[in-house]
């Protein structure tokens, strides 16, 4: 087990009666890329204001390299944040606006223009110091508040939002640079997201927050394949639960009342007729096309439906058309209540 | 910090009002001294004729150079926001807003030696009173009005008046159902503006009015050149009770509106 | 066209009432005075022949007593602009960071004076200020002093007036400037390292500083301008050119020179003006 970069014990914060954390505790390792989903409302956002000490918890510590942090202002924390809106300084220069936190460390002016010139290529924005943040895109926006952030060296930086300001098309490549930026910095890195895509793609470890507690800790693989509840389940894709009430279900894992029943691992035949456990037969209601794989919504014969995912090289059944499914034990993911 | 400010300021700008009213309700002869509870000085108020003559005057001139102000400063307002680079808009706009940046003193004098001179040459307007007082006002009202209908109209969408042109509304009926609508807020403001500069004026009146012009600010301002009478206190009160019951009411009206859910875009 | 049939009426009347009194009062700044009603004569004649005069410009320049005026106008508009923006703008950033519902209030408690009567409110100053007022009632009633103060006539009694008369004009650019500046710029310069104070001067006063010219401009130009307070709160001697120019028209019955003052007033207020024209 390698020491603890960040840990938070027990962090409680509410707004009037709304609570938003709930005795929550986490921990982050060094030089991590740890994802924070949730939706709005779960206390994601209040969870990385309060790491950056732009809020104070209504109780719990926060603990970074074992040391008490928890009523440290922001100014004197050594943990760095980008903000969602980028929170540019409108009347400074791009340099101007990445020297910022170094004039005010009062580091050297000569070490300060060497460390923002590294840094503007790290970003690759080498041309733009002496450009104003009005008059440079909105993925140009972004890399300078990332920039504004690495070149104060933080061993936590903090990311709310990354990518959400961004065209689509520029999000994924965004999201590959913003990897690289992190294992070239070795800095962790905890970005909140709702998007369950994003966070699964980049992350080495993703925390799934509702209602202000944490709800499953793990890596995307391990969080994707075994979801611990429904709601993680549901959150992290269109995946199929159902009850073991409803339908005859053969578990490896038996016991569960829910399982979760990815739309990938369901075989699709046309026609035919259900057998025994883990089957059953129903006619195609709706059908979306995603490119490499067409998504089926088939309605069962003895109610209820399921999602459905077909291969592009499989062959695809009509609209109405009565269809069998099946699956096997070991995909059926039992879930806690 | 801040806070601290905040209430030291609105301590500064409060307490000789409030004061000013508390003391109208004193007895003593000499202002600003406690003798007791009486409602004396409001009787004695509202029996000083030239007072109440300079009350009434005070009220025509500001309602009706209000009202004169919001036609043509709505007019002006619209045709700025609206009508894009129209031929001379430059020097339309600079006259429009001219009265918002010359100091009293010196749109009095313009306006006072315009009237002479007016006079002089076509008769009208013959001798200097109310009719004078209510030109002048309207003048620097419409400025205001025309600045506050701007803004408005530059915060709503063009939009929902192409959209009403796309449902067949004509020039006339879109200006009638949507932009009118839209500008009534503005209007109703500009004009409750226009005549609190009116009434409350003492620079202007004092120069285009002659002695049949005796407006309230005018009584007022003599009288504390001489020194001040518990009668300022009680007048102090009235005005202070009719400010406060005019913004309550269009508080209550805004948020009738309001829980109506009659929310408009803009 | 319609559009100039439109605008027609609100032509003409600009036309007659603000361009035509501006060229009249250029024109009375060159005229002289004269016996009679009214007490001036044209600079030009029948036939146009000039009858005019450069005296009222050339006295403004020459004779200390009216060069001083502007200045002292210039002075006391100056430092109202200062107090009114020390106090104005903490005022409006408390304002403005209050919590979303107690916004409207405030700003109301702010500009409402505007609505109680001007000079019903320097009445007030008077029945506070003068030897027998409240606050040397109070101070006296105190033992703090043992005579009563002079505290009504003076510098001090007029700039409390001048403050008291202009600060809503101040608050509420400032408000809007202020309520537009977003938060979060702040909390970036605190999460870089800024300590409070170090994030107010390098982020926060930066980016209110149009709402600053504004408000400043806005105090400025009406004050420079100022007869009343001077005349009610002021010593005698504290004569802004707004002061002068009421003397010599009501007084001296100079409309030749009232005019050239105030064409002086103008002329030293252009360039505030045009700023605040862009400004706007």
């Amino acid at each position: 087990m390698p020491p603890l970069l960040l840990e938070a014990r027990g962090l409680r914060r509410s707004y009037g009666a709304a609570v938003a954390l709930e005795a929550l505790d986490l921990a982050i390792l060094p030089g991590e890329f740890f994802a924070l989903l949730g939706g709005s409302g779960s206390g994601k956002s209040t969870l990385l204001r309060l790491i950056a000490g732009l809020e104070a918890p209504d109780g719990g510590t926060l603990l970074l390299e074992g040391r008490d942090i928890t009523r440290d202002p922001p100014w004197a924390r050594p943990v760095h944040m980008m903000f969602q809106s980028y929170a540019l300084f409108p009347h400074m220069s791009v340099a101007e606006n990445i020297g910022y936190g170094l004039r005010r460390a009062g580091v050297a002016k000569a070490e300060q223009a060497r460390r923002v010139a590294e840094v503007l290529a790290l970003v690759k924005l080498e041309g733009f110091a002496a450009r104003r943040p009005h008059q440079i895109s909105g993925g140009q926006k972004q890399r300078v508040a990332l920039a504004r952030s690495l070149v104060m060296r933080p061993k936590l930086l903090l990311l709310d939002e990354p990518l959400a300001a961004l065209d689509a098309g520029l999000r994924e490549q965004t999201g590959f640079e913003l990897r690289a930026l992190q294992r070239a910095t070795g800095a962790a890195f905890v970005m909140v997201t709702h998007d369950q895509g994003e966070a699964l793609a980049l992350a080495d470890r993703v925390a799934v927050l509702e209602g202000g507690r944490l709800m499953q800790v793990g890596s995307p693989e391990a969080v994707y394949a075994r979801p611990s509840s429904a709601f993680v389940a549901r959150f992290l894709g269109a995946a199929n639960i159902v009850e073991a009430a409803c339908l005859s279900l053969a578990a490896a894992e038996p016991g569960a009342a829910a399982y979760a029943l990815r739309p990938e691992r369901i075989r699709l035949t046309p026609g035919g007729e259900a057998i025994g456990a883990n089957a059953a037969i129903g006619q195609v209601r709706e059908a979306a096309f995603r490119g490499d794989a067409t998504l089926f919504v088939v309605a069962l014969d003895g109610g209820g439906e399921l999602r459905v995912m077909v291969p592009a090289d499989d062959p695809m059944p009509a609209m109405g058309e009565r269809v069998a499914l099946a699956w096997d034990p070991d995909d059926l993911v039992p879930l806690a209540a | 910090m801040w806070r601290g400010v905040l209430v030291l300021g609105l301590g500064f700008l409060w307490v000789p009002v409030l004061l000013l009213v508390g003391f109208a309700f004193s007895a003593d002869r000499i202002p600003f001294q406690w003798g007791g509870f009486s409602l004396h000085w409001f009787a004695a108020l509202a029996t000083n004729e030239r007072l109440v003559e300079a009350a009434w005057l005070s009220l025509r001139v500001a309602s009706g150079s209000a009202t004169l102000a919001t036609l043509i400063g709505g007019v002006a307002g619209f045709a700025l926001a609206r009508w894009g680079a129209f031929a001379g808009r430059g020097l339309f706009g600079a006259l429009i807003g001219a009265p918002l940046v010359l100091p009293e003193v010196v749109t009095a004098l313009a306006m006072l030696l315009l009237f002479v001179t007016l006079e002089a040459a076509i008769g009208w307007p013959a001798g200097r009173g109310a009719l004078t007082i209510l030109l002048a006002h309207a003048t620097l009202g419409a400025a205001y009005v025309a600045v506050v209908v701007q803004a408005r109209l530059a915060g709503t969408e063009r939009v929902l008046e192409e959209a009403a042109m796309d449902l067949g509304a004509g020039p006339l009926a879109t200006f009638r159902t949507i932009t009118l609508p839209l500008m009534a807020p503005a209007l109703a403001a500009g004009w409750l503006l226009a005549f609190t500069l009116s009434f409350d004026d003492l620079v202007i009146a004092s120069f285009v009015s002659g002695p049949a012009g005796t407006t309230l600010p005018v009584l007022v301002f003599s009288a504390l050149r001489l020194g001040l009478t518990p009668e300022i206190n009680a007048l102090g009160a009235v005005i202070l009770a009719l400010a406060g019951l005019c913004v309550a009411l269009a508080a209550l009206l805004l948020r009738a509106r309001w829980l109506e859910g009659g929310g408009e875009g803009g | 066209m319609r559009r100039v049939l439109v605008l027609l009426p609100a032509w003409a009347w600009l036309l007659a009432f603000v361009a035509a009194p501006a060229v009249i009062l250029l024109g009375i700044a060159f005229g002289t005075g004269a016996e009679g009603v009214p007490p001036f004569r044209w600079p030009f004649g029948p036939g146009l022949a000039w009858q005019g005069s450069f005296g009222n410009l050339a006295t403004l320049i020459q004779d200390e007593f009216y060069r001083d005026s502007l200045w002292r106008a210039a002075l006391l508009a100056g430092s109202t602009a200062v107090l009114t923006l020390l106090l104005g703008f903490p005022m409006a950033f408390a304002i403005a960071r209050a919590r979303r519902g107690w916004r409207v209030p405030l700003l109301a408690l702010v500009l409402l004076p505007f609505w109680t009567g001007f000079l019903l409110r320097m009445g007030a100053f008077i029945g506070l200020l003068r030897d027998q007022g409240l606050v040397n009632a109070a101070l006296l009633g105190l033992g703090l002093i043992e005579e009563p103060l002079t505290l009504l006539y003076t510098e001090g009694a007029m700039l409390a007036g001048m403050v008291h008369a202009y600060l809503p004009f101040a608050v509420l650019p400032l408000y809007a400037t202020l309520s537009r500046l977003d938060p979060v710029l702040e909390q970036a310069a605190a999460d870089l390292g800024a300590t409070p104070a170090t994030v107010f001067w390098t982020v926060t006063l930066p980016l209110a500083l149009p709402g600053v010219v504004a408000a400043s401009l806005l105090v400025f130009i009406p004050a420079a301008g100022e007869f009343v307070i001077p005349e009610l709160l002021g010593p005698s001697d504290a004569l802004p050119v707004g002061r002068v120019l009421w003397q010599e028209f009501f007084s001296n019955r100079d409309w030749p020179m009232a005019a050239a003052l105030a064409v002086a007033l103008l002329a030293l207020l252009i360039v505030p003006i045009r700023l605040f024209q862009r400004a706007s």
